[in-house]
């Protein structure tokens, strides 16, 4: 029997089959995710990026429940029309601290990826309550409900300590502090403000919903998507750096 | 399946083809040969492979990967398409850089290259909030007419869109219509007066019952301040004329009334950080020629 033939144990024995398939999968997949663990032109390090805060967080849970990622994708390609457009493109290190990513594949509206400061609160308020209003070509539906919805933060310490075991760096007084945090960030001079400064670098405390009381959907919503995209500053960022 | 060579290959008679050798209960499976084509794909798409490994970045190593040698990598690419756009606009940004506003309004040749800029990258940015051509909406003012609330000029224009309205940046311009009805410096009846008095300050009839003298008299203390003695505004304090027609939040006596009660702060974000130099002074110059520009 040549070596031709041997493939023939493979063919006559369903078991011996399966067990070969499952190693030469494995091997393609393999030689693709490691590396992606400890090549170091594939983990960069960038100044600037913390993690969600708590307000931002809830802000990110409803976008994920919303399925917002089913439309727009938060991925600025390197491509020249995309940095042309959206900005620079999107670095891995921007969305280290995303458990699961918001990439998306699917863009039937804009890409999110540098949103943050580029319209007004008031603007997404008015967006989101209806979007032809402002943008009469556009195909996104309305979600009035974010502005009348109170946001439920009760599990939001729970939210911090499972990203935690992820890996997201919060601290125990960050988790436990959550509570105050979100409602310190959506009511802007409320007490607690220049405590939340200090653990969340560079975070924005304002009124994002533009309802006076309690804190809702739109209130997070906004918050999240005020400040995707601005935590690197591409003035000082050294685009080189991480071609190694 | 390969043929086992312990039994002789046996030819199907009806096709003329080699069979596996087996035999089901009479049936036979023909031995068919791949189609010559199909095999050279094949082996072509692998031997392919190989070049586009020694190429292009391909296999992982201990602390890096084998880069290729024709050093190609995706973010080099983009670097190089961008500084490829930035020369084939080079000299035509570079004067627009370098340009008084003023200057380029003059010169056809710049006037043409700025509004072209300019326009794409109003659709991209601006749009949004002022419409596709610059119309406005509520909130939003149209820049297409005169009316303009921080200046029409070149330099206001620019000043505005380099640092926004209310956006945080320290060079912005900052003011607010306070909540007179909110924080309990006006009652609803006094609002009301008020309001009646600023609807015929854009020369729209006073409604009936309304009581115009009082509001006048309201009017002098609370917001002539800011808006002028006549309600003509200042574009220092970027308090609107009220006295033009196409209010910006509409110029009904409710909307009037609404916005005597909880004040208004619009904000415009400040494109200074996100476009540069060439490109700001683009849409300015866009903005100031699309009919209103003083």
């Amino acid at each position: 029997m040549s070596l031709w033939n041997k493939s023939v144990i493979f063919e006559k024995n369903a078991l011996i089959m399966l067990i070969g398939v499952l190693i030469v999968v494995s091997i393609g997949g393999l030689a693709q995710i490691v590396p992606l663990f400890y090549l170091k032109s594939t983990i960069e390090k960038v100044d600037g990026v913390r993690p969600y805060t708590p307000l931002e967080l809830a802000g990110r849970d409803i976008y994920v429940r919303e399925g917002c990622y089913l439309c727009h994708s938060q991925m600025i390609r390197a491509l020249r029309d995309e940095v042309e457009r959206y900005g620079h493109y999107s670095l891995a290190a921007e969305s280290m601290y995303d458990h699961p990513f918001q990439w998306g594949s699917k863009r039937n509206g804009p890409d999110l990826a540098r949103v943050g400061g580029k319209y007004s609160d008031a603007w997404h308020q008015q967006h989101f309550n209806d979007p032809r209003s402002l943008v009469p070509a556009s195909i996104m539906p309305g979600y009035p409900w974010l502005a009348t919805t109170e946001l439920d933060y009760r599990h939001i310490s729970e939210s911090m300590n499972a990203l935690a075991n992820e890996g997201v760096p919060y601290t125990q007084e960050m988790i436990e502090k959550a509570g105050l945090d979100l409602e310190a960030q959506a009511k802007d001079g409320s007490a607690g403000s220049s405590d939340l400064a200090k653990r969340y670098p560079n975070a924005i405390s304002r009124n994002f919903g533009g309802q006076a009381g309690a804190v809702t959907e739109a209130d997070a919503v906004i918050a999240y998507l005020q400040m995707l995209g601005t935590q690197v500053d591409f003035k000082i960022y050294d685009d080189k750096a991480n071609i190694r | 399946m390969s043929p086992d060579p312990k039994t002789p290959v046996k030819i199907d008679a009806l096709s003329g083809v080699p069979t596996t050798g087996h035999d089901w209960d009479g049936i036979k499976e023909l031995n068919t040969p791949l189609p010559r084509w199909w095999v050279i794909i094949f082996v072509g798409t692998i031997v392919w492979s190989i070049f586009y490994v020694i190429a292009y970045p391909a296999i992982p190593l201990h602390s890096s990967f084998t880069k290729g040698v024709l050093g190609w990598s995706s973010r080099g690419a983009v670097g190089k398409d961008i500084a490829a756009l930035r020369a084939t606009r080079g000299p035509m940004t570079a004067a627009l850089a370098k340009a008084s506003l003023q200057a380029i309004e003059k010169d056809p040749g710049l006037l043409e290259f700025a509004r072209a800029q300019g326009k794409a990258a109003f659709a991209d940015n601006c749009a949004p909030c002022h419409g596709a051509g610059g119309g406005g909406g509520k909130g939003y003012p149209n820049l297409n007419d005169d009316i303009w609330i921080w200046g029409g000029a070149l330099d206001a224009i620019f000043a505005t869109i380099s640092h926004g309205i209310r956006s945080g940046d320290p060079q912005g311009h900052d003011s607010a219509m306070p909540a007179f009805g909110r924080d309990g410096v006006l009652s609803k009846a006094e609002i009301s007066n008020v309001a009646d008095y600023v609807h015929t300050l854009s020369g729209q009839p006073a409604e009936q019952g309304a009581s115009v003298a009082s509001g006048a008299k309201l009017f002098a203390e609370d917001c002539a301040p800011c808006h002028g003695v006549k309600g003509a505004g200042n574009q220092e304090l970027g308090a609107p004329n009220l006295t033009a027609h196409g209010s910006l939040y509409g110029s009904d006596k409710e909307m009037i009334v609404q916005t005597l009660t909880n004040g208004r702060g619009g904000v415009m974000p400040a494109w200074s950080g996100r476009l540069d130099l060439a490109t700001l002074k683009a849409l300015t110059v866009y903005v100031h020629t699309l009919g209103g520009g003083q």
